[in-house]
């Protein structure tokens, strides 16, 4: 877990990549979170809403990446996590977890992050804020 | 199409248990196995997604309803959640209380039709009434050009 001397603006830990996605990685997910849209399993259904596959959740990748950023950061730390969705995901994507220190503010102690997911063709899946408060 | 009628539907007030068994099943789907969570000691920072199980058994609890979003248009664009202080830890017990600030509407460079509605959980400690967290869902239903 890093300490407040770690924390410079534009640095980061090493990136972190999972996948290949599987639709185990999904069901997983959805079991977990109790989100049940069947687009993200049910495969007649996500070809019939135009989809080539089901897509991954969302909630699942930012997961991901959230726990990315506890690892760095510590779980106990966090304090404001936000989310944003690029582009989807599908099963057989790899993706790849960034994360560099935006700003430090030495009077709250707290340190602002920002996220990354990219893809195997590099674009971006998911983006991140993050805040984190960061004890002595 | 989502329903204009939504914004300003508060749910009912839900009780949600923090379950040390749900937060490790929920580390260990989000590739997040550390101490911190297989001992309860704190929630993943998106764990309060997991109130879908509590609203589903608390009728009238889940401001969403109201929403009508179709589930093949729909997707989740941005979600936000803020703590005031750590996150939850097992063997808390929350009340919580979702309702749907607004519809907004946007068409797109690619001229869809988006209409993003916002959806505010608010999550206090039972004992206590302690605002503990807050979630900001934003969801998003994209129409192409020319179909609606």
């Amino acid at each position: 877990m890093a300490t407040w001397n770690d924390l410079i603006e534009g640095q980061g830990p090493d990136p972190f990549t999972f996948g290949p996605l599987t639709r185990t990685d999904f069901v997983r997910y959805q079991g977990a979170s109790g989100d049940m849209n069947p687009v993200h399993h049910d495969e007649p259904f996500a070809t019939g809403a135009g989809y080539p596959a089901p897509l991954a959740v969302g909630m699942f990748v930012a997961g991901v990446m959230n726990g990315y950023a506890t690892r760095w950061l510590g779980p106990e730390n966090v304090r404001r996590t936000r989310m944003r969705w690029k582009k989807p995901a599908f099963p057989g994507y790899e993706l790849t977890v960034t994360g560099v220190v935006l700003a430090r503010d030495e009077a709250a102690r707290s340190v602002d992050v920002e996220l990354t997911v990219t893809d195997q063709d590099g674009d971006v899946s998911v983006q991140g804020w993050m805040t984190f408060v960061v004890p002595a | 199409m989502v329903a204009k009628s939504c914004v300003g539907v508060v749910g009912e007030p839900f009780e949600m248990h923090i379950e040390l068994g749900k937060i490790g099943e929920f580390a260990q789907a989000t590739h997040a196995v550390m101490d911190a969570y297989l001992q309860g000691a704190v929630v993943p920072p998106t764990f309060l997604t997991t109130d879908f199980f509590w609203k589903d058994r608390q009728p009238g609890s889940d401001a969403w309803e109201a929403v009508e979003m179709s589930e093949e248009r729909g997707m989740h664009a941005e979600q936000e959640y803020v703590f005031h202080g750590p996150p939850p830890k097992a063997g808390d017990v929350l009340i919580g209380t979702c309702r749907i600030d607004d519809v907004t509407e946007k068409i797109s460079r690619a001229g869809d039709r988006l209409e993003f509605v916002k959806m505010v959980t608010e999550y206090r400690d039972k004992e206590t009434g302690a605002l503990v967290a807050e979630s900001i869902l934003t969801g998003v239903e994209r129409w192409p050009a020319g179909e609606a």
